[in-house]
């Protein structure tokens, strides 16, 4: 009797060290930064800086982790609270769960990237209607659920950009593949179709665009389809991996099966990854690639926050604000009947500049 | 003569406050309120009514697959393809309305689609009864979800919230409660007193202990076997209406996980996956204990990667405790499993 | 009594029948793309696919003993991860050395499963269910939710998946390290007391432990093998791919677990064979290479998938009820 006793007054004491322990643990366990998440006692709004809250597309990827970096060290600068939420998973289920976590901390503004364009309406209009913030950032959601949104570079200039890069590195003509993520990414499908609208041009009449692979952002789904894209199509010349993920694949396959002379690579990719695969001779399979500084976006996206919380701006075209060190910028009109705020152009790296760039992120 | 089952055949049971307080029961409750307190004492947020009930809409969805799996794996057996039923009524439903089908029927049809997911799995194990319900589903589960990404490929099917009354059914409440929480509430009990007050359910804890033996005594095991997989394929397709209806459109890709999900509520609720014991209630407070504790450190912002570990951990360990040889003065022998 | 050698007997056995299938599978896909069976494809299936064939030999031994393991992908990349950390930050550089500490990092958490397994008593889907999320947490949690790219990890560790210097430049050294383990292990499980035992505790529990054998430590040997097993395949994996994610091997379990399965083990223990687990993730592996080699819709690859698991196991389930009929039949005087 007395042990039972025993057994249960034990049960409860582990599990409440459990359960008090971790909630104490977890100021430190999250975000890189230290630019601090906000605890319980503060989550509300405070006089000086506001609570800003970023939910990335999923955990453990460093290009959100360098995003949220940005984020975190904008709202210090603004004197605000920052709160970082990764779901686990890059689902739209999880985002909703947290997009109805931060409305019950009652945080100022909300800045996400979507995992689904459509599915996170309900869930953000129902934070909208309780005066919360809303933008998106780095990948869209549609335009009844969002203020505005900021997005890293434009969808057009960087279907522009990549298909020139196609055009240059092939040669002028050949065979060509797409390496993309996941099928349902929002932003992987802009950059798509727009790089296919551009190459109704003329110019690049002798390209031949073979198939769209999808790696779904998982490396060693991305291995298997760029090793099945060199199987089917032995004349390929260029693959074109708009994805962090695709591309480090890709780039690693083609240097192991010795190919990097004869298929080369670009796209979109992490310096910090892909260091070792950048090269203008053949052993290296990616003359150059393109990509934005993730750090800016989540940058520019709290400045954007807080100049909608503090009625700066409203999410309509033609507004400008100021964006702490990145400047001025300007509410462009986007594709979608929405607006954005574009951070910059693609920025180009080569194996001139990538060994200076490839600690940075 | 003492049994595995979670019920002696003693006619006269000790229902001393003493033997209440330490069944598996109590110490879920415990656990519950401990949950609670915790919650509560970290976030000023945390303890409004209206906060709570919007709360449960976050795991609710979730838990009617565990309704249904309780008596799977009462049965001894277990389910794995439920999150891949899920995808698949939903895409289903949200196809046949893309198609000008009325709501209402689409929902007839997500259900439909969700019996006869079960009806696939049932059907598969009750003639090959050789073979082991982990792998029977683990095939449909890739099967389903696979037929759901041919239907849809990458697109999202939506629209659905247009239909004011769908959207309700996630979104709308009576005052602070959800619909989704009365209809949950329902369920829950009636899915508790079938398992508890009927033959059916008493049948269910029979075969979970000794198959044959139940087969010999009588019981059509196959036919209630087969019933238990085609409401686990309904009950999912219940998720899959709710889940729709949170999100007002669907994807092939939806639901993913929840299986895990479920079966770690049906265990930590007492019911062992070996078959044969447990009871229903356990079920039900341990679905809100992991809602709720989900809720409470997603409000601090604790990262996902810390709730796994202490969702995974407060598992292994509820189920770990009575069984450190103090297992013998538990009510319940615990038998050991191999 | 005279033992003759049936070639109904071969026919009708397990393994058989899977090579059948497999054969009907390499013609089929050789017709419709007419490049499957070349040396070099199926060199690169080897490749990739070893780290998975090398992970059905330990869960076969799990799934012999009537258990189950769905926590290796967490396994493979908590020790991966660790490794790789540790690589990053110089404290390591040998290849050996970074085997080693993969390997005994993945012992160790394969030790503690056993340990709640066996002492604790907890049922192995739970358990492992339970140590599935917090190995994972802690691999995050280790990492910082950082990967480890390619230029933090040394060179000659790179290369150890793509050179042959093990076997002096004939086969991939991975390939070799599968071919190793399942050598081992074949011999382990068909010629020593150890491998018997294993087989025992899977027929007939009770029956095994009243013949002195005991149980627990048979247990914690299994998941500590598993282990070592996820360990060895988190350094290898990470060689492979040149980097460490923190997601690493998620949901590798299900194909484990699938090919052991189809290999003819049984899910309830006792059952099972090293050269039916060989052929079995040889489908998997197969099936994973070839379908998008022949040109399927990448939204049908998991459907056929499925289809092909429940076929494999229908036909395991016909194929042994003949052999039961059959050998019935041989009794009949």
């Amino acid at each position: 009797m007395k042990k039972r006793v025993l057994a249960v007054l034990l049960c409860v004491a582990m599990t409440s060290a459990l359960l008090f322990g971790c909630g104490g643990s977890s100021d430190d366990s999250t975000g890189d930064s230290g630019t601090g998440e906000s605890t319980a006692a503060d989550g509300n709004a405070e006089a000086g800086g506001g609570t800003y809250a970023l939910i990335t597309k999923a955990s453990g990827n460093p290009y959100n982790e360098k995003e949220a970096a940005g984020f975190e060290e904008a709202v210090a600068e603004l004197g605000g609270t920052a709160i970082v939420k990764h779901p686990e998973k890059a689902t739209a289920e999880d985002q909703i769960t947290m997009i109805n976590e931060l409305v019950a901390q009652g945080v100022d503004s909300i800045a996400i990237a979507g995992n689904d364009f459509d599915a996170l309406q309900p869930a953000l209009t129902a934070a909208m209607e309780k005066g919360i913030k809303v933008s998106s950032v780095d990948s869209n959601v549609n335009t009844d659920s969002r203020q505005t949104f900021v997005n890293q570079a434009g969808n057009n200039e960087i279907g522009q950009t990549l298909m020139d890069a196609v055009l240059d590195i092939s040669g002028g003509e050949g065979q060509w593949a797409i390496l993309s993520a996941t099928s349902q990414a929002a932003n992987q499908n802009a950059w798509i179709e727009s790089m296919k609208k551009v190459m109704e041009d003329d110019k690049y009449a002798d390209l031949e665009l073979v198939e769209v692979a999808y790696g779904d952002d998982e490396y060693q789904k991305s291995v298997d389809q760029t090793q099945a894209l060199l199987q089917k199509y032995p004349d390929l010349k260029v693959i074109c991996a708009p994805t962090t993920v695709g591309i480090m694949a890709a780039a690693k396959v083609l240097q192991d099966e010795g190919l990097s002379g004869t298929v080369k690579l670009t796209g979109l990719g992490l310096p910090s990854e892909m260091a070792d695969y950048i090269g203008d001779d053949d052993d290296h399979s990616c003359p150059y690639m393109y990509l934005w500084n993730p750090i800016d976006v989540g940058y520019l996206s709290a400045y954007t926050s807080a100049a909608l919380v503090s009625g700066d701006i409203t999410g309509a075209g033609g507004e400008t604000f100021s964006a702490g060190k990145l400047g001025e910028y300007t509410i462009t009109e986007a594709n979608d009947g929405g607006t954005e705020i574009i951070v910059g152009p693609p920025f180009k790296f080569d194996s001139s500049n990538i060994d200076e760039w490839k600690s940075v992120y | 003569m003492a049994t595995k089952s979670g019920r002696t055949i003693i006619a006269t049971k000790e229902r001393s406050w003493k033997t209440r307080l330490l069944r598996w029961e109590s110490f879920l409750i415990l656990i519950f309120i401990l949950v609670n307190i915790m919650n509560a004492s970290i976030s000023p947020n945390y303890l409004s009514v209206s906060g709570l009930f919007t709360a449960t809409s976050s795991f609710l969805e979730k838990a009617f697959i565990v309704l249904p799996m309780a008596y799977v794996l009462i049965l001894g057996e277990i389910d794995i393809s439920v999150g891949s039923t899920v995808a698949l009524s939903a895409v289903i439903m949200s196809i046949a309305f893309g198609k000008g089908v009325p709501m209402g029927a689409a929902l007839i049809i997500c259900l439909l689609v969700g019996a006869c997911c079960g009806l696939v799995n049932g059907l598969i194990l009750t003639r090959f009864t050789e073979l082991a319900p982990m792998i029977v589903t683990l095939g449909t589960q890739i099967l389903f979800r696979g037929i759901a990404e041919i239907l849809l490929g990458d697109q999202a099917s939506g629209g659905l919230t247009t239909v004011t009354w769908f959207s309700n059914l996630y979104w709308g409440s009576i005052g602070p409660v959800p619909y989704m929480f009365i209809i949950f509430i329902i369920c829950a009990v009636i899915f508790g007193l079938v398992l508890h007050k009927t033959t059916y359910g008493r049948r269910l804890y029979a075969i979970g202990s000794n198959r044959i033996a139940s087969q010999y005594a009588g019981v059509s095991v196959q036919r209630i076997r087969l019933s238990v997989y085609i409401l686990t394929g309904l009950f999912s397709a219940v998720t899959a209406i709710f889940l729709a209806a949170r999100m007002g459109s669907t994807r092939s890709n939806i639901a993913s996980g929840y299986e895990m999900e479920a079966i770690s509520m049906v265990v930590l609720g007492g019911i062992s996956s070996a078959g044969g014991k447990g009871n229903f209630p356990g079920a039900i407070i341990s679905i809100f204990i992991i809602g709720f504790l989900r809720y409470g450190l997603g409000l601090i912002n604790v990262s996902s990667q810390v709730m796994l570990v202490i969702i995974g951990a407060l598992l292994v360990i509820a189920v770990m405790i009575p069984n450190l040889n103090l297992g013998r003065y538990f009510k319940r022998s615990r038998k050991q499993e191999a | 009594m005279e033992k003759k050698f049936s070639l109904k007997k071969l026919a009708g056995s397990r393994e058989m029948s899977l090579v059948i299938v497999l054969i009907i599978l390499c013609a089929f896909v050789q017709f419709r793309s007419g490049s499957f069976l070349s040396a070099k494809v199926i060199n690169d299936m080897f490749k990739n696919y070893s780290i998975t064939m090398l992970l059905s030999l330990g869960m076969m031994c799990v799934l012999l003993i009537g258990g189950i393991d769905i926590s290796i992908g967490s396994t493979i990349a908590l020790s991966g991860m660790s490794m790789a950390l540790l690589m990053r930050d110089s404290v390591i550089s040998g290849t050996l050395t970074g085997f080693v500490i993969a390997v005994v990092t993945g012992a160790i958490c394969g030790f503690v499963v056993s340990l709640v397994i066996s002492k604790g008593k907890v049922p192995p889907i739970i358990a492992t269910l339970g140590f599935m999320n917090i190995y994972r947490g802690i691999t995050y949690l280790v990492s910082d939710s950082q990967w480890v790219a390619a230029y933090q990890i040394p060179e000659t560790f790179k290369d150890f998946a793509q050179k042959k210097y093990l076997t002096f430049g004939l086969i991939n050294n991975l390939i070799t390290i599968m071919i190793v383990c399942y050598i081992i292990f074949f011999i382990v499980m068909k010629w020593t007391r150890t491998g018997r035992k294993i087989y025992a505790v899977g027929s007939n529990a009770e029956a095994a432990e009243v013949s002195g054998i005991k149980l627990d430590n048979i247990k914690m040997l299994v998941y500590t093998v598993m282990g070592a097993l996820c360990g060895l395949a988190g350094a290898m994996w990470v060689s492979v791919y040149a980097s460490a994610q923190g997601d690493m091997a998620t949901s590798i379990e299900m194909d484990v677990i699938a090919s052991c399965v189809i290999g003819g083990v049984s899910l309830s223990g006792g059952r099972g064979s090293v050269a039916g687990v060989f052929l079995g993730s040889l489908t998997m592996a197969i099936i994973g290479k070839t379908l998008p080699l022949i040109g399927v819709s990448q939204f049908w690859q998991s459907a056929i998938k499925g289809l092909i698991i429940i076929a494999a196991i229908i036909i395991n389930v016909l194929a042994a009820r003949m052999l039961d009929r059959n050998s019935l039949k041989g009794r009949e005087m």
